[in-house]
Protein backbone atom coordinates (compact mmCIF):
# COMPACT_ATOMS: atom_id res chain seq x y z
CA UNK A 1 0.00 0.00 0.00
CA UNK A 2 1.58 3.37 -0.74
CA UNK A 3 -0.62 5.50 0.70
CA UNK A 4 -3.40 5.30 3.88
CA UNK A 5 -5.33 8.02 4.81
CA UNK A 6 -7.58 7.80 7.97
CA UNK A 7 -10.09 10.50 8.75
CA UNK A 8 -8.11 13.06 6.98
CA UNK A 9 -9.37 16.02 7.67
CA UNK A 10 -8.13 19.91 6.19
CA UNK A 11 -9.46 23.11 7.86
CA UNK A 12 -8.90 26.51 6.68
CA UNK A 13 -10.15 28.82 9.39
CA UNK A 14 -13.89 27.43 9.81
CA UNK A 15 -14.08 26.45 6.26
CA UNK A 16 -13.41 22.39 5.81
CA UNK A 17 -11.79 21.89 2.63
CA UNK A 18 -11.50 18.32 3.60
CA UNK A 19 -14.25 16.65 5.78
CA UNK A 20 -12.40 13.23 7.39
CA UNK A 21 -11.83 11.03 4.33
CA UNK A 22 -10.60 7.86 4.33
CA UNK A 23 -8.90 5.96 1.10
CA UNK A 24 -5.71 3.65 0.11
CA UNK A 25 -3.68 3.83 -2.78
CA UNK A 26 -1.72 0.73 -4.50
CA UNK A 27 1.25 0.37 -6.25
CA UNK A 28 0.55 0.50 -10.17
CA UNK A 29 -2.58 2.16 -9.84
CA UNK A 30 -4.46 5.17 -11.06
CA UNK A 31 -6.84 6.42 -9.04
CA UNK A 32 -8.92 9.75 -9.47
CA UNK A 33 -10.18 11.83 -7.48
CA UNK A 34 -13.19 13.50 -9.11
CA UNK A 35 -15.34 16.75 -8.15
CA UNK A 36 -17.06 19.74 -9.00
CA UNK A 37 -14.30 23.13 -8.08
CA UNK A 38 -14.11 23.30 -4.67
CA UNK A 39 -14.82 20.03 -3.72
CA UNK A 40 -11.74 19.42 -1.69
CA UNK A 41 -9.62 17.88 -4.65
CA UNK A 42 -6.13 20.25 -4.60
CA UNK A 43 -6.72 20.42 -0.93
CA UNK A 44 -6.55 16.68 -0.59
CA UNK A 45 -3.34 16.74 -3.43
CA UNK A 46 -1.47 18.99 -1.18
CA UNK A 47 -1.81 16.23 2.19
CA UNK A 48 -0.52 13.90 -0.44
CA UNK A 49 2.78 16.00 -2.02
CA UNK A 50 3.52 16.70 1.59
CA UNK A 51 3.22 20.36 1.25
CA UNK A 52 -0.07 20.78 3.48
CA UNK A 53 0.30 19.23 6.90
CA UNK A 54 -3.17 17.66 7.75
CA UNK A 55 -5.29 18.95 10.40
CA UNK A 56 -6.05 15.39 11.98
CA UNK A 57 -6.51 12.46 10.96
CA UNK A 58 -4.11 9.92 9.97
CA UNK A 59 -1.98 9.89 6.62
CA UNK A 60 0.86 7.40 5.96
CA UNK A 61 2.56 7.89 2.62
CA UNK A 62 5.32 5.57 1.31
CA UNK A 63 4.84 4.32 4.72
CA UNK A 64 6.41 7.44 6.13
CA UNK A 65 4.84 10.10 8.48
CA UNK A 66 4.55 13.15 5.91
CA UNK A 67 4.80 15.99 9.05
CA UNK A 68 7.60 13.96 10.45
CA UNK A 69 9.56 13.35 6.89
CA UNK A 70 7.77 14.79 4.44
CA UNK A 71 11.08 15.86 2.69
CA UNK A 72 11.79 11.63 2.38
CA UNK A 73 8.59 11.59 0.41
CA UNK A 74 8.84 13.96 -1.64
CA UNK A 75 12.06 13.04 -2.71
CA UNK A 76 10.02 10.10 -4.36
CA UNK A 77 7.19 11.66 -5.70
CA UNK A 78 6.44 13.25 -8.60
CA UNK A 79 3.72 16.68 -8.90
CA UNK A 80 2.41 18.25 -12.16
CA UNK A 81 0.96 20.86 -10.48
CA UNK A 82 -2.41 22.57 -11.68
CA UNK A 83 -0.79 25.73 -12.85
CA UNK A 84 2.41 25.18 -14.95
CA UNK A 85 5.69 26.43 -12.38
CA UNK A 86 8.19 26.32 -15.40
CA UNK A 87 10.70 28.86 -15.14
CA UNK A 88 9.92 30.66 -18.30
CA UNK A 89 13.37 32.53 -18.42
CA UNK A 90 15.18 29.15 -18.44
CA UNK A 91 15.37 26.91 -21.16
CA UNK A 92 13.57 23.59 -21.17
CA UNK A 93 16.35 21.95 -21.03
CA UNK A 94 17.45 24.30 -18.09
CA UNK A 95 13.93 23.69 -16.60
CA UNK A 96 15.25 19.75 -16.26
CA UNK A 97 18.83 20.03 -14.88
CA UNK A 98 17.25 22.85 -12.02
CA UNK A 99 15.12 20.54 -11.02
CA UNK A 100 16.83 17.30 -10.96
CA UNK A 101 19.57 19.10 -8.84
CA UNK A 102 16.98 19.69 -6.44
CA UNK A 103 16.58 16.13 -5.59
CA UNK A 104 20.28 15.85 -5.53
CA UNK A 105 21.03 14.04 -8.32
CA UNK A 106 24.53 14.00 -10.07
CA UNK A 107 24.78 16.65 -13.02
CA UNK A 108 25.59 13.52 -15.24
CA UNK A 109 22.65 11.19 -14.29
CA UNK A 110 20.09 14.34 -14.50
CA UNK A 111 21.63 15.03 -18.38
CA UNK A 112 20.98 11.45 -19.31
CA UNK A 113 17.73 11.31 -18.00
CA UNK A 114 16.00 14.89 -19.25
CA UNK A 115 17.44 13.43 -22.89
CA UNK A 116 15.54 9.95 -22.37
CA UNK A 117 12.27 12.30 -20.98
CA UNK A 118 12.09 15.16 -23.72
CA UNK A 119 12.43 12.16 -26.25
CA UNK A 120 9.47 10.89 -24.27
CA UNK A 121 7.30 14.36 -23.75
CA UNK A 122 8.26 14.76 -27.87
CA UNK A 123 10.35 17.43 -26.70
CA UNK A 124 13.65 16.83 -27.68
CA UNK A 125 13.75 19.15 -30.74
CA UNK A 126 13.06 21.89 -28.44
CA UNK A 127 15.45 21.46 -25.48
CA UNK A 128 17.20 24.19 -26.18
CA UNK A 129 14.52 26.97 -26.93
CA UNK A 130 13.11 29.06 -23.93
CA UNK A 131 10.07 27.86 -22.27
CA UNK A 132 7.82 31.30 -22.29
CA UNK A 133 6.92 31.13 -26.19
CA UNK A 134 5.56 27.07 -25.83
CA UNK A 135 2.58 26.24 -25.87
CA UNK A 136 0.55 25.03 -23.48
CA UNK A 137 0.48 21.86 -24.12
CA UNK A 138 4.02 21.76 -24.95
CA UNK A 139 4.37 23.41 -21.42
CA UNK A 140 2.47 20.27 -19.90
CA UNK A 141 4.50 18.00 -21.63
CA UNK A 142 7.48 19.66 -20.11
CA UNK A 143 5.76 19.88 -16.76
CA UNK A 144 5.40 16.05 -16.86
CA UNK A 145 9.13 15.53 -18.01
CA UNK A 146 9.87 17.57 -15.35
CA UNK A 147 7.99 15.69 -12.39
CA UNK A 148 9.32 12.06 -13.58
CA UNK A 149 13.37 13.49 -13.76
CA UNK A 150 13.82 11.75 -9.97
CA UNK A 151 11.75 8.42 -11.57
CA UNK A 152 9.27 8.94 -9.00
CA UNK A 153 7.10 5.92 -7.63
CA UNK A 154 3.87 7.62 -7.37
CA UNK A 155 3.25 10.54 -9.74
CA UNK A 156 0.25 13.52 -8.42
CA UNK A 157 -1.45 14.81 -11.00
CA UNK A 158 -3.71 18.51 -10.34
CA UNK A 159 -6.24 18.34 -13.65
CA UNK A 160 -3.26 17.78 -15.77
CA UNK A 161 -5.18 18.71 -19.01
CA UNK A 162 -7.29 21.46 -17.82
CA UNK A 163 -6.90 24.80 -20.32
CA UNK A 164 -5.23 22.21 -23.49
CA UNK A 165 -6.63 21.46 -26.75
CA UNK A 166 -8.37 18.23 -27.48
CA UNK A 167 -5.15 16.92 -29.67
CA UNK A 168 -2.66 18.13 -26.40
CA UNK A 169 -5.38 16.39 -24.08
CA UNK A 170 -4.79 12.81 -25.92
CA UNK A 171 -1.16 13.47 -26.64
CA UNK A 172 -0.70 13.88 -22.44
CA UNK A 173 -3.21 10.67 -22.24
CA UNK A 174 -1.23 8.60 -24.00
CA UNK A 175 2.08 9.36 -21.91
CA UNK A 176 -0.18 8.64 -18.86
CA UNK A 177 -1.09 5.40 -20.19
CA UNK A 178 2.31 4.27 -20.69
CA UNK A 179 3.39 5.73 -17.59
CA UNK A 180 1.00 3.35 -15.63
CA UNK A 181 2.33 0.48 -18.06
CA UNK A 182 5.41 0.94 -16.75
CA UNK A 183 4.20 0.46 -13.19
CA UNK A 184 4.15 4.19 -12.07
CA UNK A 185 1.46 5.01 -9.48
CA UNK A 186 -1.06 7.98 -10.69
CA UNK A 187 -3.07 9.83 -8.34
CA UNK A 188 -5.27 12.58 -10.45
CA UNK A 189 -7.86 15.19 -10.36
CA UNK A 190 -10.09 15.97 -12.81
CA UNK A 191 -13.43 17.62 -13.81
CA UNK A 192 -13.21 15.59 -17.00
CA UNK A 193 -15.07 12.78 -17.18
CA UNK A 194 -13.74 11.27 -20.05
CA UNK A 195 -10.26 12.02 -18.93
CA UNK A 196 -11.09 9.92 -15.62
CA UNK A 197 -12.48 6.86 -17.62
CA UNK A 198 -9.53 6.77 -20.19
CA UNK A 199 -6.96 6.87 -17.00
CA UNK A 200 -8.65 5.57 -13.91
CA UNK A 201 -8.51 2.16 -12.57
CA UNK A 202 -10.47 3.25 -9.33
CA UNK A 203 -12.06 6.75 -8.29
CA UNK A 204 -13.76 8.50 -5.60
CA UNK A 205 -16.31 11.69 -6.07
CA UNK A 206 -15.31 14.31 -4.10
CA UNK A 207 -18.32 16.35 -3.14
CA UNK A 208 -17.76 19.46 0.12
CA UNK A 209 -14.89 17.71 1.31
CA UNK A 210 -16.52 13.90 1.25
CA UNK A 211 -16.97 11.40 -0.74
CA UNK A 212 -19.89 10.93 -2.77
CA UNK A 213 -18.84 7.15 -4.65
CA UNK A 214 -16.10 5.09 -4.65
CA UNK A 215 -15.02 2.41 -7.35
CA UNK A 216 -14.03 1.98 -11.41
CA UNK A 217 -15.55 3.69 -14.05
CA UNK A 218 -17.88 1.18 -14.82
CA UNK A 219 -18.81 0.39 -11.16
CA UNK A 220 -19.81 3.94 -11.18
CA UNK A 221 -22.15 3.63 -13.94
CA UNK A 222 -23.61 0.44 -13.14
CA UNK A 223 -24.32 1.77 -9.79
CA UNK A 224 -25.77 5.29 -10.31
CA UNK A 225 -27.08 5.28 -13.78
CA UNK A 226 -28.53 3.27 -16.26
CA UNK A 227 -27.06 1.87 -19.63
CA UNK A 228 -28.76 4.09 -21.64
CA UNK A 229 -29.99 7.75 -21.35
CA UNK A 230 -32.60 8.55 -23.91
CA UNK A 231 -32.38 12.97 -24.12
CA UNK A 232 -35.25 14.41 -25.83
CA UNK A 233 -36.09 18.05 -26.48
CA UNK A 234 -39.34 18.83 -27.44
CA UNK A 235 -41.11 22.43 -28.53
CA UNK A 236 -40.91 24.90 -25.55
CA UNK A 237 -44.56 24.84 -25.85
CA UNK A 238 -44.99 21.03 -25.20
CA UNK A 239 -42.09 20.91 -23.01
CA UNK A 240 -43.93 21.20 -19.26
CA UNK A 241 -46.71 18.92 -20.75
CA UNK A 242 -44.45 16.27 -22.21
CA UNK A 243 -42.63 16.51 -19.00
CA UNK A 244 -45.64 15.49 -17.05
CA UNK A 245 -46.45 13.18 -18.90
CA UNK A 246 -43.00 11.13 -19.45
CA UNK A 247 -42.66 11.40 -15.36
CA UNK A 248 -44.66 8.40 -15.14
CA UNK A 249 -43.21 6.52 -18.14
CA UNK A 250 -41.25 3.46 -16.99
CA UNK A 251 -37.56 4.61 -16.70
CA UNK A 252 -35.17 3.94 -14.03
CA UNK A 253 -35.74 7.55 -13.48
CA UNK A 254 -36.49 10.85 -15.79
CA UNK A 255 -34.56 14.15 -15.13
CA UNK A 256 -36.24 17.49 -16.16
CA UNK A 257 -33.80 20.00 -17.48
CA UNK A 258 -34.16 23.19 -18.56
CA UNK A 259 -34.37 22.53 -21.94
CA UNK A 260 -34.60 18.67 -22.21
CA UNK A 261 -35.74 15.72 -20.77
CA UNK A 262 -33.36 12.52 -20.14
CA UNK A 263 -34.77 9.39 -19.45
CA UNK A 264 -32.25 6.56 -18.02
CA UNK A 265 -33.17 3.46 -19.32
CA UNK A 266 -32.03 0.01 -20.37
CA UNK A 267 -32.71 0.42 -24.27
CA UNK A 268 -32.59 4.17 -25.16
CA UNK A 269 -34.31 3.25 -28.57
CA UNK A 270 -36.67 0.73 -27.51
CA UNK A 271 -37.80 3.61 -24.70
CA UNK A 272 -38.09 6.42 -27.91
CA UNK A 273 -40.37 4.01 -29.75
CA UNK A 274 -42.57 3.83 -26.78
CA UNK A 275 -42.65 7.81 -26.33
CA UNK A 276 -43.52 8.18 -29.69
CA UNK A 277 -46.33 5.01 -29.13
CA UNK A 278 -47.71 7.73 -26.26
CA UNK A 279 -47.71 9.99 -28.47
CA UNK A 280 -45.21 12.78 -28.12
CA UNK A 281 -43.57 13.61 -30.74
CA UNK A 282 -39.76 15.13 -29.93
CA UNK A 283 -38.14 17.69 -31.82
CA UNK A 284 -34.92 15.48 -31.60
CA UNK A 285 -33.88 12.60 -29.91
CA UNK A 286 -30.37 11.28 -28.85
CA UNK A 287 -30.25 7.57 -27.43
CA UNK A 288 -26.53 7.30 -25.46
CA UNK A 289 -24.90 4.94 -23.15
CA UNK A 290 -25.17 5.95 -19.42
CA UNK A 291 -21.39 7.70 -18.65
CA UNK A 292 -19.16 8.88 -15.57
CA UNK A 293 -20.47 12.54 -16.49
CA UNK A 294 -24.37 11.49 -15.50
CA UNK A 295 -22.65 9.64 -12.54
CA UNK A 296 -21.05 12.95 -11.54
CA UNK A 297 -23.76 14.91 -12.11
CA UNK A 298 -26.41 13.02 -10.51
CA UNK A 299 -23.93 12.81 -7.54
CA UNK A 300 -22.73 16.18 -7.31
CA UNK A 301 -26.17 18.00 -8.63
CA UNK A 302 -26.14 20.08 -11.21
CA UNK A 303 -26.25 22.93 -9.23
CA UNK A 304 -22.90 25.60 -10.40
CA UNK A 305 -20.80 26.98 -7.60
CA UNK B 1 1.11 23.93 13.16
CA UNK B 2 4.12 26.38 12.59
CA UNK B 3 7.82 25.31 13.29
CA UNK B 4 11.07 26.00 11.63
CA UNK B 5 11.46 23.07 10.24
CA UNK B 6 10.83 19.42 9.73
CA UNK B 7 13.59 16.96 10.57
CA UNK B 8 16.44 16.35 7.95
CA UNK B 9 15.58 13.44 5.64
CA UNK B 10 16.33 10.02 7.08
CA UNK B 11 18.31 8.23 5.43
CA UNK B 12 16.66 5.69 3.02
CA UNK B 13 15.80 2.23 4.53
CA UNK B 14 17.62 0.38 1.21
CA UNK B 15 21.88 0.35 0.34
CA UNK B 16 23.64 -0.06 3.45
CA UNK B 17 26.48 0.92 1.21
CA UNK B 18 28.74 3.62 0.69
CA UNK B 19 26.35 6.56 -0.78
CA UNK B 20 27.91 9.27 -2.37
CA UNK B 21 27.82 12.95 -0.61
CA UNK B 22 24.65 14.29 -0.62
CA UNK B 23 24.47 18.17 -1.13
CA UNK B 24 23.04 19.91 1.53
CA UNK B 25 19.44 20.64 0.55
CA UNK B 26 19.64 24.99 0.71
CA UNK B 27 22.86 24.55 -1.50
CA UNK B 28 20.89 23.03 -3.90
CA UNK B 29 18.00 25.66 -3.75
CA UNK B 30 21.50 28.04 -4.19
CA UNK B 31 22.22 26.27 -7.02
CA UNK B 32 18.79 27.22 -9.37
CA UNK B 33 19.22 30.43 -8.28
CA UNK B 34 22.42 30.60 -9.82
CA UNK B 35 21.42 29.02 -12.98
CA UNK B 36 18.57 31.65 -13.06
CA UNK B 37 21.59 34.45 -12.75
CA UNK B 38 23.72 33.01 -15.54
CA UNK B 39 20.43 33.78 -17.91
CA UNK B 40 20.46 37.64 -16.61
CA UNK B 41 24.22 38.63 -14.93
CA UNK B 42 24.54 40.81 -17.97
CA UNK B 43 22.13 43.33 -17.29
CA UNK B 44 22.52 43.35 -13.48
CA UNK B 45 26.25 44.01 -13.88
CA UNK B 46 25.98 47.98 -14.98
CA UNK B 47 23.35 48.61 -12.57
CA UNK B 48 25.94 47.04 -9.70
CA UNK B 49 28.92 49.32 -11.15
CA UNK B 50 27.14 52.75 -12.76
CA UNK B 51 25.37 53.13 -9.77
CA UNK B 52 28.12 54.10 -6.95
CA UNK B 53 29.99 54.93 -9.72
CA UNK B 54 27.52 57.79 -9.81
CA UNK B 55 26.66 58.04 -6.46
CA UNK B 56 30.90 58.99 -5.67
CA UNK B 57 31.46 60.85 -8.83
CA UNK B 58 28.38 63.18 -8.17
CA UNK B 59 28.30 63.36 -3.96
CA UNK B 60 31.74 62.86 -4.00
CA UNK B 61 33.72 64.88 -6.43
CA UNK B 62 31.03 67.01 -6.89
CA UNK B 63 29.27 67.83 -4.14
CA UNK B 64 32.15 67.20 -2.12
CA UNK B 65 34.82 69.91 -3.45
CA UNK B 66 31.56 72.25 -1.88
CA UNK B 67 32.06 70.66 1.61
CA UNK B 68 36.35 70.41 1.27
CA UNK B 69 36.27 74.13 0.61
CA UNK B 70 34.58 75.57 3.64
CA UNK B 71 36.70 73.04 5.61
CA UNK B 72 36.36 69.43 7.17
CA UNK B 73 36.79 69.48 10.67
CA UNK B 74 33.39 68.40 11.40
CA UNK B 75 34.20 65.17 9.34
CA UNK B 76 37.21 63.99 11.26
CA UNK B 77 39.62 66.48 9.05
CA UNK B 78 39.11 64.38 5.96
CA UNK B 79 37.60 64.89 2.37
CA UNK B 80 34.61 64.86 1.97
CA UNK B 81 35.35 62.13 -0.88
CA UNK B 82 36.95 59.54 1.60
CA UNK B 83 34.18 60.59 4.49
CA UNK B 84 31.10 59.91 2.11
CA UNK B 85 32.93 56.78 0.24
CA UNK B 86 32.26 54.02 3.08
CA UNK B 87 28.82 55.44 3.33
CA UNK B 88 28.11 55.15 -0.22
CA UNK B 89 29.81 51.46 0.39
CA UNK B 90 27.52 50.40 3.21
CA UNK B 91 24.49 51.91 1.36
CA UNK B 92 24.97 50.16 -1.98
CA UNK B 93 24.77 47.18 -0.11
CA UNK B 94 21.58 47.79 1.70
CA UNK B 95 19.93 48.74 -1.36
CA UNK B 96 21.18 45.49 -3.01
CA UNK B 97 19.76 43.71 -0.44
CA UNK B 98 16.30 45.77 -0.36
CA UNK B 99 16.34 44.81 -4.29
CA UNK B 100 16.74 41.04 -4.13
CA UNK B 101 15.09 40.60 -0.52
CA UNK B 102 11.78 42.18 -1.96
CA UNK B 103 10.29 41.51 -5.47
CA UNK B 104 12.07 38.31 -6.37
CA UNK B 105 11.08 36.61 -2.84
CA UNK B 106 7.53 38.29 -3.64
CA UNK B 107 7.67 36.66 -7.20
CA UNK B 108 9.15 33.31 -6.16
CA UNK B 109 5.77 32.50 -4.87
CA UNK B 110 3.43 34.87 -7.30
CA UNK B 111 4.94 35.05 -10.37
CA UNK B 112 7.60 32.77 -11.64
CA UNK B 113 6.63 30.43 -8.71
CA UNK B 114 9.91 29.13 -8.45
CA UNK B 115 9.38 28.49 -4.94
CA UNK B 116 6.46 27.06 -5.42
CA UNK B 117 8.42 24.62 -7.68
CA UNK B 118 11.09 24.15 -5.69
CA UNK B 119 8.48 23.19 -2.70
CA UNK B 120 7.42 19.83 -4.46
CA UNK B 121 10.89 18.77 -4.37
CA UNK B 122 12.85 17.05 -1.46
CA UNK B 123 13.65 20.98 -0.17
CA UNK B 124 11.95 21.95 2.89
CA UNK B 125 10.40 25.90 3.03
CA UNK B 126 13.48 26.58 5.50
CA UNK B 127 16.29 25.58 2.94
CA UNK B 128 14.33 27.30 0.44
CA UNK B 129 14.42 30.33 2.31
CA UNK B 130 18.47 29.56 3.17
CA UNK B 131 19.36 29.13 -0.21
CA UNK B 132 17.67 32.14 -1.77
CA UNK B 133 19.19 33.97 0.92
CA UNK B 134 22.54 32.83 0.12
CA UNK B 135 21.98 34.15 -3.33
CA UNK B 136 21.39 37.70 -2.19
CA UNK B 137 24.51 36.92 0.16
CA UNK B 138 26.92 36.49 -3.21
CA UNK B 139 24.75 39.38 -4.87
CA UNK B 140 26.08 41.53 -2.01
CA UNK B 141 28.98 40.73 -2.12
CA UNK B 142 29.11 40.90 -5.68
CA UNK B 143 28.29 44.55 -5.37
CA UNK B 144 29.94 45.41 -2.78
CA UNK B 145 33.12 44.40 -4.01
CA UNK B 146 32.70 46.58 -6.94
CA UNK B 147 31.81 49.81 -4.95
CA UNK B 148 35.51 48.39 -2.65
CA UNK B 149 37.30 48.50 -5.58
CA UNK B 150 35.99 52.14 -6.38
CA UNK B 151 37.29 53.58 -3.18
CA UNK B 152 40.71 52.13 -3.32
CA UNK B 153 41.00 53.18 -7.05
CA UNK B 154 40.10 56.87 -6.03
CA UNK B 155 42.47 56.03 -3.55
CA UNK B 156 40.60 57.45 -0.12
CA UNK B 157 41.09 54.40 1.51
CA UNK B 158 43.54 55.64 4.41
CA UNK B 159 44.42 51.84 6.11
CA UNK B 160 44.94 48.55 5.24
CA UNK B 161 42.30 47.74 7.72
CA UNK B 162 39.47 48.69 4.30
CA UNK B 163 39.95 45.47 3.28
CA UNK B 164 37.50 44.83 6.36
CA UNK B 165 34.96 46.80 4.62
CA UNK B 166 34.17 44.80 2.02
CA UNK B 167 32.85 41.68 4.17
CA UNK B 168 31.46 44.44 6.62
CA UNK B 169 29.54 46.31 3.87
CA UNK B 170 28.45 42.62 3.42
CA UNK B 171 27.31 41.84 6.89
CA UNK B 172 25.27 45.15 6.51
CA UNK B 173 23.21 44.01 3.60
CA UNK B 174 22.28 40.96 4.77
CA UNK B 175 21.01 42.48 8.01
CA UNK B 176 18.98 44.16 5.59
CA UNK B 177 18.45 40.92 3.75
CA UNK B 178 17.33 38.08 6.10
CA UNK B 179 14.68 39.81 7.76
CA UNK B 180 13.25 41.93 4.76
CA UNK B 181 12.89 37.86 2.85
CA UNK B 182 11.29 36.76 5.62
CA UNK B 183 8.21 39.56 5.53
CA UNK B 184 8.17 39.48 1.86
CA UNK B 185 7.28 36.19 1.58
CA UNK B 186 4.34 37.03 3.36
CA UNK B 187 3.66 40.08 1.30
CA UNK B 188 0.46 39.73 -0.60
CA UNK B 189 0.26 42.99 -2.78
CA UNK B 190 3.30 44.08 -4.04
CA UNK B 191 3.07 47.76 -3.14
CA UNK B 192 3.93 47.14 0.02
CA UNK B 193 7.42 47.10 -1.71
CA UNK B 194 6.81 50.87 -2.70
CA UNK B 195 6.10 51.45 0.79
CA UNK B 196 9.34 49.79 1.89
CA UNK B 197 11.49 52.02 -0.25
CA UNK B 198 9.93 55.52 -0.23
CA UNK B 199 9.61 55.44 3.53
CA UNK B 200 12.50 52.75 4.66
CA UNK B 201 14.82 53.35 2.06
CA UNK B 202 14.89 57.10 1.72
CA UNK B 203 15.33 58.00 5.28
CA UNK B 204 17.89 55.89 5.97
CA UNK B 205 20.02 56.74 3.40
CA UNK B 206 19.40 60.34 4.12
CA UNK B 207 19.64 59.83 8.02
CA UNK B 208 22.18 57.22 9.47
CA UNK B 209 25.21 59.21 9.15
CA UNK B 210 25.99 58.65 5.21
CA UNK B 211 25.86 62.35 3.53
CA UNK B 212 26.83 64.24 6.78
CA UNK B 213 28.09 63.43 10.28
CA UNK B 214 25.29 62.53 12.68
CA UNK B 215 27.21 65.21 14.67
CA UNK B 216 25.03 67.56 12.46
CA UNK B 217 21.51 66.64 13.60
CA UNK B 218 19.43 67.50 16.81
CA UNK B 219 20.37 64.70 19.78
CA UNK B 220 17.18 62.93 19.69
CA UNK B 221 17.59 61.97 15.84
CA UNK B 222 20.43 61.14 16.28
CA UNK B 223 19.62 58.40 19.00
CA UNK B 224 17.10 57.35 16.59
CA UNK B 225 19.86 57.13 13.96
CA UNK B 226 21.77 54.89 16.35
CA UNK B 227 19.61 52.38 16.26
CA UNK B 228 18.99 51.79 12.38
CA UNK B 229 20.94 48.82 11.27
CA UNK B 230 22.27 51.17 7.91
CA UNK B 231 24.42 53.77 10.47
CA UNK B 232 26.13 50.51 12.31
CA UNK B 233 27.12 49.60 8.98
CA UNK B 234 28.22 53.48 7.69
CA UNK B 235 29.87 53.51 11.17
CA UNK B 236 31.58 50.02 10.68
CA UNK B 237 32.53 50.66 7.08
CA UNK B 238 34.30 53.99 7.83
CA UNK B 239 36.29 53.24 10.79
CA UNK B 240 37.79 50.29 8.81
CA UNK B 241 38.58 52.93 5.47
CA UNK B 242 39.52 55.85 7.48
CA UNK B 243 41.46 53.65 9.54
CA UNK B 244 40.65 55.26 12.87
CA UNK B 245 39.43 52.01 14.21
CA UNK B 246 37.72 51.84 17.81
CA UNK B 247 37.25 48.06 18.62
CA UNK B 248 34.32 48.42 21.62
CA UNK B 249 32.54 50.40 18.65
CA UNK B 250 33.19 48.20 16.01
CA UNK B 251 32.12 45.14 18.00
CA UNK B 252 28.91 46.59 19.23
CA UNK B 253 28.37 47.39 15.22
CA UNK B 254 28.83 43.98 14.18
CA UNK B 255 27.15 42.34 17.34
CA UNK B 256 24.25 44.67 16.19
CA UNK B 257 24.09 43.90 12.64
CA UNK B 258 24.74 39.50 13.32
CA UNK B 259 21.96 40.06 16.02
CA UNK B 260 19.84 41.53 12.80
CA UNK B 261 20.96 38.54 10.30
CA UNK B 262 20.27 36.12 13.01
CA UNK B 263 16.73 37.14 13.75
CA UNK B 264 16.05 37.61 10.10
CA UNK B 265 17.35 33.84 9.57
CA UNK B 266 15.18 32.54 12.47
CA UNK B 267 12.28 34.34 11.59
CA UNK B 268 12.46 33.38 7.85
CA UNK B 269 12.51 29.70 8.25
CA UNK B 270 8.91 30.23 9.98
CA UNK B 271 7.35 32.71 7.94
CA UNK B 272 8.68 30.77 4.90
CA UNK B 273 7.07 27.75 6.62
CA UNK B 274 3.78 29.61 6.83
CA UNK B 275 3.31 30.74 3.58
CA UNK B 276 4.53 27.68 2.07
CA UNK B 277 3.11 25.42 3.81
CA UNK B 278 -0.88 25.99 4.13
Amino acid sequence: MLVRARGLTKRFGDFTAVDGIDFDLYRGEAFGFLGPNGAGKSSTMRMIGCVSPPTSGELTILGIDPVRDGSAIRARLGVVPQDDTLDVELTVIENLLVYGRYFGLPRRVIRERAAALLEFVQLADRARDKVDPLSGGLKRRLTIARSLINEPEILILDEPTTGLDPQARHVVWDRLFRLKQRGVTLILTTHYMDEAEQLCDRLVVMDHGTFAAEGSPRDLITRYCSPEVLELRFDPELHDLAADKLKDFPAERAEVLADRILLYVTDGDAALAAVRASGLEPLTSLARRGTLEDVFLRLTGRRLC
Amino acid sequence: MIRGDDPPQTPPAHGGAARPPVTPLAVRAFGCWLTVYRRIWRSSIWSSVLGPLFYLGAIGFGLGSLVDRHGTASLGGVSYLAFVAPAILATSAMNTAMGEASYPVFGSVKWNKIYIAAQASPLRPGDIFRGHLMFMTMRIAMNTAVVTVFIWAFGVTRSAWAVLAWPAATLTGLAFAAPIAAWAVTVTTESSFAYMFRFGMMPLMLFSGTFFPLSQLPGWLRLLAYVTPLWHGVNLCRMLSLGHLDPPVALVNVAYLAALTAAGIWAGARTYRRRLYV
